[in-house]
């Protein structure tokens, strides 16, 4: 068994979204997952005939792989439902290659559903929160993004004006994107002035809550080639897992990103400077901070001072978010496998007004619970091979 | 679970059964006032949230201590409730080397306040059987 995936091994050959945004009453998330599936299967010209490897993960069921072949139909020779919140996706994807390289399965999908908006009331997401923490009612999960960004404020000066910038670009490339939930106009004292949820974080540092669903098919490079698109492969994927509660994260600026980025690079055969288009999970404005810092893109503590005037904005210096992100485009309760959706597009040139010129190589790294889990892929097109 | 009637349960190998839980030990020292935390002797340092099993290695049991109650805000924030008045939310970095989620009375909950010191008080329970919460005040204060 190897240690890591082989770089270029397998490839993204199909990506979809469902339906996003707020879906048809009574719409489920196994149905988001059954319209991405069949729709990503379309895309690459595979059908759920050929699917034998399945890989999920969901919020709103407990065991995802069966509840979803059991709509589908099929009985998948390999499965996988490993589950870090938000970073599953790209998790599932090292999984998936994996699979792929031993032969275990032919065609993985990897698949999400949420209905999280459309079923706001009458489902509460778990929160198994321990003893010791609940005592003194956090407003979970963004308390434990806004410790994080106190003292990044406190450590490295960083202004909720800084923050303010994040949010203003993932509005801009929102803009640009037909699909995201919310493309109206944003302004700096918008952002700024909305109702707090924890200091230092308001409304407009927090994502959307939409309902969505996606999917990805995977197979190996060889037969990659085959197919109806551009291969997008799979050249690099890192995972750490960190710690569960954010009383238990030894330094609440320094993410595991680091350590799924340096994983990611290292077999990539890549830094942070050949990276092309970056698709981080933006559960809030702090969390593209630092992982812009944490894989590489600036130093350590200078993320504020980064994002200033729009660069990471469409026409900036780095394209970050380029679909708008969680905080404009769509989050249904995880985004991980929409970071993967985007940057596939982007290094096919299917992005329309967004499209990023030249975009080869990209980055899509995926969050999970409160800056707990966290994985990274590196995807490239053929000519990085 | 194997075993006869009228006899203890076999629990196998030389593992103990669990008399008293690390929650309840915890609980019953707040009923005397007293924050409690453990301590790994293989590992040398504090451990919270109270368990079982060192998270740093070690095998030897881990000890129970009192802490001192003394601390510095690690990171703190102001919780808006979607109903109801806000209030502040804070990581308190214990003296004895563990950090534990709290309240700070009286704090605005901005960065600012961060590396501030502060003293651990208790706050009676609002439960039937619940055990005072342990809460923290600025060290100067009365």
């Amino acid at each position: 068994m190897n240690a890591a995936p082989k770089r270029a091994g397998s490839a993204i050959v199909g990506v979809a979204e469902s339906d996003l945004g707020v879906v048809a009453p009574g719409t489920t998330p196994l149905d988001l997952m059954g319209q991405a599936i069949q729709a990503a299967l379309a895309d690459c010209g595979l059908s759920l005939a050929d699917v034998d490897g399945v890989f999920g993960a969901a919020s709103q069921l407990r065991m995802p792989t069966l509840s979803l072949c059991e709509y589908l139909g099929i009985r998948p020779r390999y499965y996988d439902s490993s589950y870090i919140g938000g970073a599953s996706f790209q998790s599932l994807a090292a999984h998936a290659a994996l699979a792929l390289e031993a032969g275990l399965c032919n065609v993985a999908v990897i698949a999400y559903g949420s209905t999280q908006r459309s079923a706001r009331g009458k489902f509460a997401p778990q929160r198994d929160m321990n003893d010791y923490d609940g005592l003194y009612n956090p407003r979970l999960p963004a308390t434990g993004y806004a410790l994080a960004a106190a003292r990044h404020m406190h450590l490295y000066g960083t202004t909720r004006s800084d923050l303010a910038d994040v949010a203003l670009a993932a509005r801009a490339w929102a803009q640009k994107n037909p699909r995201a939930f919310d493309r109206r106009p944003l302004t700096r004292e918008d952002v700024l002035n909305a109702p707090m949820v924890s200091s230092p974080l308001g409304v407009k540092d927090c994502c959307l809550v939409t309902d969505g669903g996606a999917a990805v098919v995977m197979v190996r490079a060889d037969r990659a080639r085959d197919l109806r698109r551009k291969p997008v492969y799979l050249l690099g994927a890192g995972e750490a897992q960190e710690h569960h509660s954010i009383t238990q994260m030894a330094e609440l600026t320094d993410t595991g990103a680091a350590r799924s980025g340096a994983q990611a690079y290292a077999m990539a055969g890549l830094s942070a400077g050949d990276i092309d288009v970056v698709q981080v999970y933006d559960a809030f404005t702090i969390t593209t901070l630092l992982f812009l810092e944490d894989l590489g893109f600036c130093p350590k503590g200078e993320g504020g001072r980064f994002v200033q005037d729009g660069a990471i904005a469409p026409g900036g210096v780095l394209p970050v978010n380029t679909s708008g992100g969680g905080l404009s485009y769509c989050h249904p309760g995880m985004f991980g496998l929409f970071t993967m959706v985007e940057a596939v597009r982007q290094l096919r040139g299917e992005c329309g007004d967004r499209q990023v010129a030249h975009a080869e190589t990209a980055i899509a790294h995926g969050n999970g619970g409160v800056l707990a889990g966290q994985a990274t892929l590196i995807l490239g097109t053929s000519s990085t091979i | 679970m194997t075993g006869t009637p009228g006899r203890p349960p076999i629990t196998g190998g030389s593992m103990n059964r669990i008399e008293r839980s690390p929650l309840q030990i915890w609980q019953d020292r707040l009923r005397a006032n007293e924050l409690a935390y453990q301590f790994s002797p293989d590992a040398g340092r504090a451990v919270f949230y109270p368990r079982l099993v060192c998270p740093y290695g070690g095998t030897a049991p881990l000890e129970w201590r009192v802490s001192s109650g003394r601390g510095t805000v690690y990171s703190i924030s102001r919780v808006h409730p979607v109903k109801g008045d806000p209030y502040p939310v804070a990581l308190i970095d214990l003296d004895e080397g563990f950090r534990m989620m709290s309240t700070v009375e009286g704090a605005l909950g901005e960065p600012e306040e961060i590396g501030r010191r502060v003293r651990v008080t208790f706050r009676p329970a609002e439960g039937d059987d619940a055990p005072p919460l342990p809460v923290f005040i600025w060290e100067e204060a009365q």
